[in-house]
């Protein structure tokens, strides 16, 4: 039998594609023969090749849907995962305008009357000079607003916790806070070089239950801890305050005294021990999603915004409904007060749906 | 052979298998990795893209020639400015700043970032032309010795070619902030025909005293036509460098009258200082201050009026600053302490409105509940809040703050 070159042969249903060659009869023997083992030979080698080729084809398809299968697989998992981790790393904004127009008035009072603060700030006589301003100015604004200090000073009152160490100071400050709360159901806690805007943090936390667990103001990550800052403010609801005098009884999760030889900034304790109770941080913001706690101070955002963005700087700086500001100077502070509660252009109203009273002994909102 | 045809096609397949998982691992590793990143960008504090209901400020100005005529009142997303609208038609105000050619980039151009954007016309004036700022070429030489010169060719060259679209017209530097809605408030008690200037009064030199250059002054265009009356008729001259003394003595001698800028409690609204100044700064008893304010000096917060017109020395970061405070930066629902009676111009409609009975009700129902907390002022029961007595609010408040005052 001889084939050409291009030829199939039906029985072995293989094709010749180099050279012809003949197989039976006997002038083609020897030839036959050779050519047979070659041809056998190459006509393996081709059909290894195309067999190999079409399973490496098939191979190729099958890995790339493994692969595509895998990676919606992955992604659905991390997908509720992150959204697990997105919920924790919350981003809490205010109610919208929307939604407080729909409200009935006598919901709107009650919430007025939810939406209390106790402030508790945390001085040292080393801030004398902070601590009279912010007694000046903007505690005057919060429901009840109680001093705590490391050591008693002549010149202000005061509760001295008589405790140089800053955690065991703030855990006394919240055990405290908590057993003399009263019927006020937020809290918040500050250093007095902090300035903040009382009523745009009632605006924040209108519309959350207090009964439900909250620890709210800027947050930063530490590794694999969100917790909040401590220079721009710390609130905490009702729930959370309760949790937490709670894991204070825990020395060996969240302990008075650390045994360590480095201190943990007590921002980051307070984190932990809060996460052990379930409690996590989430980031204060507008509905723009601008930060409105901010560590710097007013001068120092507007710089920074005059170099980033020349052309819009009020506008990319800071939120109209900012609550807290950090690292100003007492007469910087005074401005503030007159910029926030006083100073406004004539004609432009803004008929929000909750009321706040200017405080009783202040001559400087 | 077979043996090895299937081995082979076997390790082909593995092969095959590992190439392509690969190569679309890789390719949707670059996908879902940018994709990842642009929502960790969008996550971070930058401000998520401006939706449709909050747009940055409309810049709606037209050039004409060398002045920026506003064609808008500009607005915050969600605030009800129809008073302020009112007057911006009511009280048309052209505002010129005295400038140079080396202050452009330094100084004007903040200025004309923020508050001039509320003006009606603005026109800032250089001893040089500048069309691309633009500025209005006054033909004077620059420095201390030339301010006259440049605020008289100024004010002829507004009334010359501005005359018809505005009813006053302010002068300022270019380190001045106005708050030009709260000018208009002050002025709407008053009409454009009547001779009068308004500004931060000084005493000496000038019977009926003069206004400060730098806290800015403002004539009504009865005021101007006269101070260009005066200076073709030769009673006026340049008889001195000392710009705001000079526009004083000649608009005194044409009969035009210096106006009390004060508001109802007797507060300054022109300021010759920083903010901060007024507010904390304790002046030194030999201070040349004391001696040349009209009206008594007030220090600590009761300085300075709720309805600040203007403040000096004023710069670029500063600028910025006062116009966060004082368009942006708010406490949520707070009742401010005074409470400005409605200019006379305004029809009565404009100010018998929804807040005021939301706020009353409220009132109401708190006090039923009658819990003694720091939001609740008891005094404000005292408060009615109906929509023709909003003196009667004015007076209630006047009479709190006096009381605190003399206690």
């Amino acid at each position: 039998m001889r084939w050409r070159a291009g030829e199939t042969d039906s029985r072995t249903d293989t094709t010749f594609l180099l050279f012809s060659g003949c197989v039976y009869g006997n002038e083609c023997d020897v030839v036959a023969s050779k050519c047979e083992h070659s041809s056998v030979l190459l006509k393996g080698l081709q059909s290894s090749m195309m067999s190999e080729g079409s399973s490496f084809m098939k191979g190729m398809i099958l890995g790339g849907i493994f692969c595509l299968v895998m990676a919606f697989f992955e992604t659905f998992n991390s997908g509720t995962h992150s959204e697990g981790r997105e919920h924790l790393h919350h981003h809490l904004k205010p109610v919208s305008k929307d939604e407080l127009q729909k409200l009935s008035e006598s919901q709107m009072s009650d919430w007025t009357l939810q939406v209390r603060v106790y402030c508790l700030i945390m001085v040292t006589p080393k801030l004398l000079v902070h601590w009279a301003t912010a007694n000046d100015t903007w505690s005057k604004h919060c429901d009840k607003s109680v001093f705590y200090t490391s050591e008693s000073s002549k010149a202000l009152e005061a509760i001295d916790l008589q405790e140089q160490d800053e955690w065991a100071r703030l855990r006394k400050a919240i055990k405290h806070a908590y057993e003399n709360a009263g019927d006020l159901r937020w809290f918040f806690v500050a250093r007095p070089t902090t300035y903040a805007i009382i009523e745009n943090l009632k605006y924040l936390v209108l519309d959350k239950d207090p009964s439900q667990p909250f620890y709210i103001g800027h947050t930063e990550k530490s590794g694999e801890l969100d917790y909040v800052e401590y220079d721009s403010g710390i609130v905490l609801s009702y729930e959370a305050m309760r949790r937490l005098i709670e894991i204070f009884k825990d020395e060996d999760r969240c302990p008075e005294r650390g045994h360590a030889l480095w201190k943990t900034p007590e921002e980051k304790q307070l984190a932990t021990c809060l996460k052990y109770t379930g409690v996590f941080a989430e980031n204060g913001e507008d509905a723009q999603g601008k930060g409105l706690f901010n560590k710097k101070s007013v001068s120092s955002l507007i710089s920074d915004s005059m170099g980033q963005n020349p052309a819009d700087v009020v506008e990319a700086c800071c939120s109209d409904m900012a609550i807290t500001f950090g690292g100003m100077s007492p007469s910087q502070i005074q401005v503030l007060m007159y910029g926030v509660y006083r100073l406004r252009p004539y004609g432009h109203d803004f008929h929000d749906s909750l009321t706040f009273l200017p405080p009783n002994d202040s001559d400087n909102d | 052979i077979v043996t090895m045809k299937a081995g082979n096609s076997r390790c082909a397949f593995s092969l095959g298998f590992l190439v392509g998982s690969c190569t679309l691992y890789v390719f949707l590793r670059q996908v879902w990795f940018e994709k990842s990143f642009s929502w960790k960008l969008d996550g971070k504090s930058n401000p998520a893209p401006l939706g449709p209901e909050q747009t940055t400020p409309d810049l709606t100005w037209k050039v004409e020639g060398s002045a920026l005529i506003n064609l808008k009142h500009p607005h915050q997303p969600g605030e009800d400015s129809h008073i302020a609208d009112e007057l911006f038609e009511k009280v048309r105000i052209l505002c010129w700043v005295m400038t140079g050619p080396s202050n452009l980039q330094s100084k004007a151009r903040h200025v004309k970032a923020t508050w001039s954007r509320h003006c009606n016309v603005v026109l800032f004036m250089s001893s040089e032309e500048d069309r691309s700022f633009p500025t209005v070429g006054l033909d004077t030489g620059e420095g201390r010795d030339q301010l006259y010169w440049k605020t008289i060719r100024a004010f002829h060259y507004a009334l010359k070619n501005h005359g018809d679209e505005a009813d006053w017209f302010l002068k300022t530097d270019d380190d001045t902030f106005v708050v030009v809605d709260n000018l208009r408030w002050v002025l709407s008690n008053y009409t454009a025909e009547q001779p009068i200037y308004f500004g931060k009064r000084f005493k000496p030199y000038a019977k009926q005293g003069y206004m400060s250059g730098g806290a800015g002054y403002v004539l009504s265009k009865e005021a101007l036509r006269r101070f260009v009356e005066g200076f073709s008729t030769k009673v006026c001259t340049h008889t001195t460098s000392v710009e705001d003394l000079a526009m004083g003595q000649c608009l005194e001698k044409m009969g035009v009258v210096a106006g009390d800028s004060r508001d109802t409690l007797q507060r300054e609204t022109f300021h010759p200082f920083i903010p901060e100044h007024h507010l904390t700064g304790k002046f030194s008893k030999t201070f040349w201050y004391w001696n040349y304010c009209f009206y008594p000096i007030v220090e600590g917060p009761q300085c300075c009026s709720d309805l600040a017109v203007s403040f000096h020395y004023v710069d670029p970061e500063l600028m910025y600053t006062l116009e966060y405070y004082t368009y942006r930066l708010r406490p949520y629902g707070y009742r401010h302490r005074y409470q400005p009676p409605v200019p006379a111009v305004l029809p009565l409609a404009s100010h018998t409105g929804k807040p005021t009975t939301e706020a009353q009700r409220l009132d109401e129902r708190v006090n039923e509940k009658s819990v003694p907390t720091n939001t609740m002022n008891p005094r404000a029961e005292k408060v009615k809040t109906t929509g023709t007595s909003h003196k009667v609010t004015n007076a209630a408040q006047g009479r709190n703050i006096t009381d605190r005052s003399t206690a």
